[in-house]
């Protein structure tokens, strides 16, 4: 109890933000545009600037409208039993993506779970506990995690995540949780690697970063005077946590969390190669090979040779752009509460 | 209860009043286990942060030591060969990467850094917002939704077939957001005050940001573009839909071209061992290009404090 | 306020064994912890200094905080006041800055940085207000109050509402809140704040109150009655309380300390006594100049 490290060193957070490239508030004031002589060669280069910035919205626009249309042939002929249905036939031309949409809520459910409060524990180690000298080396680490490429946490988890999971996680599991009422069923089945429980857990690995930065940030902009206001009650310092610092920055946690949930559901090369992709029916074990919505198009957009299965698989993509959006400015709202505006959103590219 | 403790609620005569007797700091059962649960919390999250270091090194450990064997000069050279033929490497792949980057750079760049030109030096009201509101959602967009985009608009029709182009602009759609959000950052943190000075001399305010406000930031603005990079040098699912990969060298942009990270995955998914093998060579090749480019990220903002 | 301090140090001399009680024997514990059952609760500082780093930022201090009274630690800024009051509940080590303190800190007759001395436990004793009002704004009034007290005891509800109604009406703040209950903390007005935070730490019945500059974030009127305030509590409490302005200590102490730091900015104590002495009859021409406003 002796050296315990500062919660905050301000010298760190500036640290951080630069880094991170946080913005202090107040910064670059805006520039009143000035009338000048070469009024024409300005208004040309602000025209240009417009144009860029233009570019980026017609981008977006140009995604919704041509995901939408293309998926209208599929929507409408299919209506409401589109999301219901779990039939997915080439030959029966019957198209239900139930099964895809399935398999992506509960593979981030695992990564959730999973995930979430790991990275919580450990921006709260790097916050509230650890020593200085080890600060940036501990979020180096985990923030690298951020910039490994999906296909590379694929092919590590086909070779040597699977076939680990298969052989012992997945069978202890069985033998501990799989004996209880109701979750129970989560392990039922045979162990068998490629399935989605390990997509989760590769999930979890990957949202790791995510929530992880973000929570981090969050956690520091809780004022030092909280914690204090605490301690000088007499409290310990896991006390100090969880009724001082975790209910001030909980908005911005949940924003982080739900951050990470976005990435998860997105997340296509990864999870497709650990999965299984396979579309059989929904058993309710996570020990079931499946596909998510992002792997589904990965494996079967080339595959698909005739409109209607064409026009469903990019149905596929328009729902996933739709959820990972609202989920997406859910996250973005929540932080940009607790932050306002700008910060740690921009922790994590 | 413990002594030195109050029974709350009683009128206290004296400012809390003492109990009996007892070493005043002793600690009693009820603190007792409030420390040690406050002990193993810590060690809990400590172990949360070993955890998630741990990982890193772990994928780390095993991309070195398995691709390790893999890497030969014929394996950076050569086209890949079918299965039984002794050989064979990843080089249409890296070429392709290099040149899917280049091109996408080409692209994603202008168009990341003229908004964040606008968002920082002009933009205010709707259009501003809808330009960070767009940003921030493609940011958050699934890379192979983008994929989608980018099959239905140019491959299914512009261009016609699977083609280099079509990749990257896919690519550059996943580089803008990042590009427009370090360069509207760092462009704020140019003092007002060097701005002011130069306009104040009659300089015409194009010739201000050209001249004085980005070179300023240059630093900053080169490390948001390396790392939209990095990014999307890693990138396959949106690939697999566009660049398609291809076997062979090709330069031509209109037509399939090969990728890193979509050759390691038809490596992986083939059931040879030695393809596999191959493909972890693949990944460690990978790993290293986005190490440097990151090394190179980290360098360029040291020398120049508004990165 | 003469007469008070008469009375106070009166009380002090009473019991001379507790002027350097030796620590640690539980026999000496009982002795002490029964005069201090009649006198209130004592504080005594022997030798204490603090370092930044390798900068030594308090050094020697050696004060008496005496019992049931305001004791006041003025001095100009950067004179260690503040550093000083955070060695005597041991905050000093969870925040930022001070990295070792030498020296002996006796409540009650037991040292706070004896090795086996857990400075949570310490916190709980010898509590402490804040420059700037820091409600929990998550938690409403009530749960503010209690916050301590629900980790360290964890007592039944009843025992809890008669503790938050008290606790209110000695920090003056429950005709206040008394409706809204449940409301959150961060919606009162920055006085009723801080009042609040003196509640928070009374419920959990401390034997010393410090005080950092509890009013330099509030106006005038808000002020005004956080002193009437403490010279209220000081019937029940010990009190040592920093302040900058020269007026609020010779309001509201009893006893007051000035610290100042010389060119090596090692803030130290230059004069300690009553009051009424001290400010109208310094010893040390430093402690003259500043009270007539020369510097600071």
């Amino acid at each position: 109890m002796a050296a315990q490290p500062s919660p905050i060193s301000s010298a760190s957070v500036a640290a951080v933000r630069e880094v991170t490239g946080v913005a202090p508030p107040g910064a670059a004031p805006r520039l009143v545009t000035h009338r000048s002589t070469s009024i024409t060669a300005d208004s040309v280069f602000q025209g240009g600037a417009r144009v860029a910035g233009g570019v980026i919205i017609a981008a977006l626009i140009g995604i919704l409208v041509l995901l939408a249309l293309d998926s209208r042939m599929a929507l409408s002929t299919f209506g409401l039993s589109f999301f219901t249905t779990s039939t997915w036939d080439n030959v029966k031309q019957q198209f239900g993506i139930l099964p895809y949409i399935y398999g992506t809520l509960m593979t981030s459910a695992v990564a959730m779970v999973l995930g979430v409060p790991v990275a919580i524990g450990a921006a709260l180690y790097v916050a509230e506990y650890c020593p200085n000298w080890l600060r940036t080396p501990i979020s180096f680490s985990v923030e690298l995690l951020a910039a490994i490429p999906s296909i590379i946490y694929g092919l590590w988890g086909f070779f040597i995540l699977s076939p680990f999971m298969r052989a012992y996680v997945e069978p202890a599991l069985q033998a501990t949780l799989g004996k209880l009422p109701v979750i129970g069923a989560l392990f039922s089945g045979n162990p068998i690697g490629k399935d989605l429980f390990t997509g989760g857990v590769i999930l979890a690995i990957m949202i790791l970063p995510t929530v992880m930065a973000v929570s981090r940030e969050v956690i520091l902009t809780v004022p030092p005077a909280q914690r204090e206001g605490m301690l000088a009650l007499g409290a310990t310092r896991w006390e100090t946590i969880t009724t001082a610092v975790l209910p001030y920055a909980r908005g911005g946690i949940a924003g982080a969390a739900i951050l990470g949930l976005g990435r998860a559901l997105g997340e296509t090369m990864a999870v497709t190669l650990v999965i299984g992709n396979s579309s059989r029916a929904i058993t309710g074990s996570l020990y079931t090979p499946g596909y998510t919505m992002a792997s589904a198009i990965a494996n079967q957009f080339n595959e698909a040779d005739n409109p209607l299965y064409s026009s469903a698989i990019t149905g596929v993509a328009f729902a996933l752009l739709l959820i990972a959006g609202v989920v997406n400015v859910l996250a973005r709202l929540l932080i940009w509460q607790m932050q306002g505006g700008r910060g740690a959103v921009k922790a994590v590219i | 209860m413990a002594a030195g403790t109050v029974a709350p609620g009683a009128s206290a005569p004296a400012g809390g009043s003492p109990g009996p007797t007892q070493l005043l700091f002793a600690p009693d059962a009820r603190y007792t286990r409030r420390r040690a649960y406050s002990t193993f919390m810590r060690g809990l999250v400590s172990a949360a942060a070993l955890l998630g270091v741990a990982v890193l090194w772990i994928i780390l450990a095993y991309v070195i030591i398995r691709g390790l064997p893999a890497l030969n000069l014929p394996f950076f050279t050569q086209r890949p060969l079918p299965y039984g033929q002794v050989g064979g490497g990843v080089g249409p792949a890296l070429v392709g990467s290099l040149i899917l980057m280049a091109v996408s750079a080409v692209i994603g760049v202008p168009v990341g850094v003229g908004a964040g030109i606008y968002l920082s030096e002009y933009g205010r009201g709707r259009f501003a917002d809808a330009i960070r509101f767009s940003s921030d959602l493609i940011a958050g967009m699934p890379s192979i939704v983008i994929g989608v985009f980018i099959w239905a608009w140019l491959v299914r029709t512009v261009i016609g077939n699977f083609s280099g182009l079509a990749g990257a602009i896919a690519l550059a759609v996943i580089m803008v957001p990042i590009i427009l959000r370090t360069v509207e950052e760092v462009l704020r943190l140019v003092p007002h005050t060097l701005r002011e000075a130069a306009l104040a001399l009659g300089v015409p305010q194009w010739r201000v940001i050209l001249g004085i406000v980005l070179p300023a930031a240059r630093a900053g603005i080169i490390t948001g573009v390396v790392l939209s990079l990095a990014r999307a040098g890693g990138e396959t699912a949106p690939l697999l839909l566009t660049a398609l990969g291809n076997q062979f060298f090709s330069f031509n942009l209109l037509q399939p071209m090969a990728a890193l990270p979509v050759q390691i995955y038809n490596y992986a998914v083939a059931p040879y061992e030695d393809w596999h093998t191959k493909a972890w060579g693949g990944a460690l090749v990978l790993i290293s290009l986005i190490g440097a480019l990151s090394v190179i990220a980290r360098y360029a903002t040291r020398g120049n404090r508004l990165g | 306020m003469a007469d008070a301090a008469e009375a106070q140090s009166g009380v002090g001399t009473m019991f001379p064994g507790l002027a350097r009680p030796v620590t640690a024997t539980a026999e000496q514990a009982v002795a002490a912890a029964d005069a201090v059952a009649v006198t209130g609760h004592q504080m005594l500082v022997n030798k204490l200094s603090a370092w930044y780093g390798s900068h030594l930022a308090v050094a020697d201090v050696d004060i008496e905080i005496k019992p049931r009274s305001v004791t006041a630690l003025i001095g100009p800024s950067g004179c260690g006041k503040s550093t000083f009051i955070r060695c005597l509940n041991r905050m000093h080590e969870v925040t930022p800055g001070i990295n070792k303190v030498k020296g002996e800190v006796l409540l009650d007759g037991q040292d706070i940085y004896a090795s086996n001395v857990d400075p949570v436990q310490v916190r709980r004793y010898v509590g402490m207000v804040f420059q700037k009002p820091n409600p929990f704004p998550s938690m409403s009034i009530y749960d503010n109050v209690v916050a301590g007290l629900k980790l360290t005891r964890a007592p039944a509800r009843s025992v809890m509402d008669a503790t938050v109604e008290r606790c209110l009406q000695k920090a003056a703040l429950w005709d206040e809140v008394k409706d809204k209950l449940k409301a959150s903390g961060a919606s009162l007005s920055g006085g009723q704040q801080q009042r609040l935070c003196i509640a928070r730490a009374l419920a959990m019945e401390p034997r010393v109150l410090l005080m950092d500059e509890p009013a330099s974030a509030l106006d005038p009127i808000a002020t005004y009655k956080i002193e009437e305030l403490m010279v209220e509590l000081k019937r029940d409490y010990t009190i040592a309380v920093v302040t900058h302005n020269m007026q609020q200590a010779s309001r509201v102490a009893d006893f007051t300390a000035f610290f100042l730091a010389g060119e090596e900015r090692t803030g130290r104590l230059v004069e300690y006594g009553a009051t009424s002495d001290l400010f109208t009859s310094p010893k040390d021409e430093r402690t003259e100049a500043y009270i007539t406003g020369r510097f600071g």
